[in-house]
């Protein structure tokens, strides 16, 4: 059964996409985008979910999906009007379908109340006149899908001993066909003989189907004697190929009930005169009369040899116990008498056809897809940042041999270089995803906290398709998940607020994703009351995280809510505090080179501006000379590279020293000492001064000894062998082959405030 | 002679589905995404056989089947519908449009073969 | 004949010997990646004094350990004949710098014996035991315990 497991996979990978296009769906139809299309597609989730799911006997996700998929019908077809309320309701039960789908795979389990009452509720939409029945009862009719999905996926891929033993009428089938339960006629013993008469109509031929192909069929059931009556077809001049005129008389005896031999007629329900009487018949009976007495019908009617040459009529045919060997007979008759000329030879040219056909997975249309291990795509980016690394080495080796740059030579490391960085942007695109994936968790989180907080939300994406590295997409859940949070529970006014402060009682909270100078931004915007920054200046003040005599602008006091021990909630509420305030967020997203701020409007919204580099495998970054060794400093965090005048450094205290940098004072920091590089600080004018910026805004003058310039580094993870090591942010390699430590700005911001410089371990000196 | 069976449906699991049961009985498969796209398949494969489904994006299983049957190279291909219960209605109308017959979802591999032997020639 | 009599008591181990300072010591070879000559690693600040620091090692950073000094001994003065010997350490790969490489021993369990309870705790805890050969002492590293709990030194 690997087989099937491996589609039952293939089934949940589907049902996430398709829950994925129901919400998005419902979503759009949300937005006033309710045409055809959407309902439609909408539709065609659920159908597809429930199709799946019955295939592998996944019951209660059948029964619902059944339920959902059948008021989703009747909104589709008009029947139901889609109100805004009746989205909502729709959503939820999306929400209530995808657990279904979650629990159906073992992960998680379904609330059955919620799900019955939810069922309930999509029952009352479809039908608003039936009663509300209590979920007990709501859930009977349901079943009715039940029997066709309740048997497990084994039992329908598998034989025969999926069949109850103990029906009869089933042992005797040579094929597997729905029978009614009272079916099984046991009297019906061996010997039993059965006329039963076609008479086909033009339809039957239009959908394909064929009399010989019945005739078959009648013959699986017992040995057959087939007899045209050709009496009504026209004159050959006459005649419309497209239609039907022959009637067959068969005498078939068999074992089998009437249902069986009506069983065989299914398909053609409708479009043939069917007579099917026990014994005898007397129509055969008349027919074979007719052709004793040599009135041949057909050859009266067509005297023309093409028609009756080929069909002698009647035609009888022996039953043979093998059904194969009896179509070739069969077959040849009816065709030239009512079968349509064209009918045959596409049949027959098809198994040519087929023999020419390979077995090809078809892509969609348009669309050609390579499915590629994703480690094997890491192993690459791996591969190519070592051959940037080892260009980077090449080129440093042959410029100490003092080529001129305008060599061939020179010339030749130049294009390898341009050519090397081309390889690695495209393998990079290669790993970049939409940021699709993350954005389509949100509307559940945005329902269930809006429904948590008795606020009223609609949640407005774009930018999904802004593709960023996967090293960065798996890092984006978190941070949004908490300013989607944030937004809502303190960023919404609740309704009645809105209206009475004259808004919509239904707030708006956008999720928006975009490139910008190189970084991928993320922004979450609402439009409610925005920040109270009186409150939050004063609390900042009362649990002494600034100082009352601080003056900061408006957006200063704005950010005050990253900063750690801040939380405005005066209770704790189930929703953003979780003992995970934004300080732990912005921390967080530092860590990986990013940046988080917010601004805000009052009584308009606030806006929080996430920003992360595209990747977390390469970094742009400025290398400089600390203390002998070489580091490298994000270009993210570099606001300016100055060298500092003798009267723009200020002593302060007994060891600090700050830089007046135009109209403003900066605490210079010696990152040689701050690291434990050396213990005594060069004087400032000596060095080179790095203006960087912290995540907070803040600013600090980082004191380098030397610039080497611009790079961009492949980041070299240190605590895969190691550890983190503070202050670090991670390794890379230079193009001397050497390692270079990658700073943490924040890191160094911190440490020169947190402690004294620390005296540099005598062991590390002796190991230079 | 191995013979082709082309199955459209807009969900993979169902086509996975198909394509399983149909291999294991010696099947030839060819698969679509949509009525249109079974268009395209069909002039690129011409089948023995053709099962699709209704609900799909493009061309539903009705307006395929109607094209099918327009077209004098297919009209006499038989096809079926893949129907998720017995919906009447839904019967009717791809009927109406031209299906030779139908199979029930979920369906067992038998039932599927079975209803292949009953209209392939 | 002889050979297998020894070996039904225990398996059969191989280690590599080196030295540090004026004494043995050794570790399983099978836990040794390769064996490398002494190159200037990068210094790692905030670290404690038995990290040398970092080197390159075709493309991973390599945490250099003194093998010396974690045991408690002067650091060790890098000669030509200094190496680092890369072993894998749980999911760590590491390189410690010892003297000199001295040669492969092959073992059974039945010769290590437990380490004396004089030795101080620390360098109980890095040494596995002990063994005896041909008249020479040599040490066992545990190498588990080498390099500290990730979180520990974080902190």
């Amino acid at each position: 059964m690997d087989e099937l497991e491996a589609i039952k996979v293939t089934f949940f990978q589907e049902c996430e996409e398709l829950l994925a296009d129901l919400e998005g769906g419902l979503l759009a139809m949300q937005d006033g985008n309710d045409d055809g299309d959407t309902v439609n597609a909408v539709f065609r989730a659920v159908h597809s979910i429930k199709g799946g799911a019955g295939a592998f006997g996944l019951e209660p996700l059948v029964r619902f999906a059944h339920v959902f998929e059948t008021l989703l019908d009747a909104v589709r077809s008009n029947e139901v009007p889609a109100t805004p309320d009746l989205v909502v309701t729709l959503l939820r039960a999306s929400d209530v379908l995808a657990d279904h789908v979650s629990s159906a795979r073992g992960l998680g389990v379904v609330d059955e109340a919620v799900s019955a009452a939810m069922a309930a509720e999509l029952k009352a939409c479809t039908d608003p006149n039936a009663a509300p029945a209590p979920a007990a009862v709501v859930e009977a009719p349901v079943f009715e899908a039940a029997p066709v999905a309740a048997a497990p996926a084994e039992a329908l891929i598998g034989a025969d001993d999926a069949l109850d033993d103990d029906d009869l009428g089933f042992d005797f089938q040579p094929m597997t066909i729905t029978i009614d339960e009272q079916a099984a006629d046991v009297a019906a013993a061996a010997g039993n003989v059965w006329t039963v008469s076609i008479r086909p109509k033009s339809d039957l031929y239009r959908k394909a189907n064929e009399t010989a192909l019945l005739l078959r069929e009648l013959a699986r059931l017992g040995p057959i004697e087939a007899t045209l009556d050709a009496s009504a077809i026209p004159p050959l001049d006459m005649l419309d190929a497209e239609a039907a005129y022959a009637t067959w008389t068969v005498r078939l005896e068999t074992e089998e009930d009437e249902t069986a031999i009506r069983e065989v007629f299914e398909f053609v329900d409708g479009d043939c005169d069917l007579e099917i009487t026990r014994g005898e018949g007397l129509s055969a009976d008349a027919a074979l009369a007719a052709l004793l007495a040599g009135e041949t019908p057909a050859a009266i009617a067509a005297p023309e040899p093409v028609v009756i040459a080929e069909a002698p009529a009647p035609v009888v045919v022996e039953s043979a116990p093998e059904p194969v060997a009896v179509a070739p007979v069969v077959e040849a008759a009816p065709a030239p008498v009512a079968t349509p000329v064209a009918a045959p030879a596409p049949v027959a040219a098809a198994p040519a056809a087929a023999a020419k056909t390979q077995q090809i997975d078809v892509p969609g249309p348009g669309q050609s897809v390579i499915r590629v291990d994703p480690e094997r795509i890491d192993r690459l980016i791996d591969l190519v940042g070592e051959l940037v690394i080892n260009q980077a080495m090449l080129a440093q080796r042959v410029g100490e041999y003092g080529i001129a740059p305008s060599s061939n030579l020179a010339m030749g490391l130049d294009e390898l270089e341009q050519l090397t960085r081309e390889i690695q942007d495209s393998v990079m695109a290669i790993r970049a995803q939409p940021v699709k994936s993350v954005f389509q968790r949100m509307p559940r989180l945005v329902r269930e906290v809006a429904s948590m907080t008795g606020k009223q939300a609609r949640l407005v994406m774009d930018g999904e398709n802004t593709e960023v590295d996967k090293t960065v997409i798996e890092r984006l859940s978190d941070p949004i998940t908490h300013m989607l949070r944030n937004a809502i529970d303190h960023g919404l006014e609740s309704p009645e607020e809105r209206k009475a402060a004259g808004k919509n009682p239904e707030g708006v909270v956008k999720l928006a994703a975009l490139h910008r100078s190189g970084r991928i931004v993320i922004e979450v915007s609402d439009d409610g009351k925005g920040i109270n920054r009186e409150r939050v200046h004063s609390i900042a003040i009362k649990k002494g995280l600034i100082s009352p005599e601080l003056q900061l602008t408006d957006e200063e006091i704005d950010n005050l809510i990253f900063l750690p021990g801040f939380s405005t909630a005066d209770k704790i509420s189930d929703v953003s505090g979780r003992g995970v305030g934004m300080d732990v967020v912005k921390r967080s997203v530092q860590a990986l080179g990013g940046r988080i701020s917010i601004t805000s409007r009052p009584g308009q919204g606030s806006t929080f501006t996430l920003s992360l580099p595209l990747t977390l495998a390469v970094l742009d970054g400025m290398v400089v000379d600390v203390a002998g060794e070489t580091l490298v400093v994000p270009l993210a965090a570099i606001v300016e590279s100055l060298r500092p005048k003798p009267e723009e450094v200020r002593p302060l205290g007994p060891v600090g020293s700050v830089l007046a940098v135009r109209d403003s004072f900066v605490p210079l920091i010696d990152v040689g000492l701050t690291l434990g590089y050396r213990e005594a600080s060069p004087p400032p004018t000596e060095g080179v001064v790095l203006l960087v910026e912290g995540e907070d805004g803040s600013r600090a003058a980082l004191v380098a000894d030397a610039i080497h310039g611009q790079r961009q580094v492949v980041i070299k993870s240190l605590e895969q062998n190691y550890q983190q090591v503070d202050g670090v942010a991670a390794a890379t390699i230079l193009g001397d082959g050497r390692v270079a430590l990658i700073l943490d700005v924040d890191a160094v911001i911190s440490l020169r405030r947190r402690e004294p410089p620390r005296p540099v371990e005598p062991t590390l000196i002796a190991a230079e | 002679m191995t013979r082709t069976v082309l199955t459209v449906d807009d969900s993979r699991t169902m086509r996975d589905m198909l394509r399983m049961a149909l291999a294991g009985a010696g099947f030839n498969v060819v698969e679509a995404v949509d009525g249109e796209h079974g268009l395209e398949v069909l002039s690129a494969h011409r089948p023995d056989v053709i099962i699709t489904d209704i609900n799909m994006p493009k061309l539903d299983g009705f307006g395929f089947i109607e094209a099918v049957r327009v077209d004098d190279d297919y009209r006499a291909i038989p096809i079926l519908v893949l129907t998720t219960e017995s919906d009447p209605a839904k019967k009717d109308r791809a009927r109406r449009a031209g299906a030779t017959g139908w199979i029930v979802k979920p369906f067992n591999p038998e039932k599927l073969v079975d209803a292949i032997r009953r209209v392939a020639a | 004949m002889s050979e297998e009599i020894i070996t039904t008591g225990a398996e059969r181990r191989e280690l590599i010997s080196f030295r540090v300072g004026e004494q043995e010591y050794c570790v399983d070879i099978m836990a040794v990646r390769e064996i490398r000559g002494w190159s200037p690693a990068t210094t790692l600040p905030q670290s404690p004094g038995y990290m040398r620091g970092v080197i390159n090692l075709r493309g991973a950073v390599l945490p250099i350990m003194d093998l010396a000094c974690r045991l408690g001994m002067p650091v060790i003065e890098p000669t030509v004949r200094s190496v680092f010997i890369v072993v894998k350490a749980g999911d760590r790969m590491i390189g410690m710098l010892v003297d000199a490489v001295s040669d492969i021993l092959s073992i059974t369990d039945d010769l290590v014996q437990p380490t004396p309870d004089l030795a101080c705790d620390a360098v109980r805890s890095f040494i596995r035991g002990i063994i005896s050969i041909e008249g020479r002492m040599i040490s066992e590293i545990s190498l588990d315990r080498l390099l500290p709990e990730r979180e520990a030194l974080a902190a």
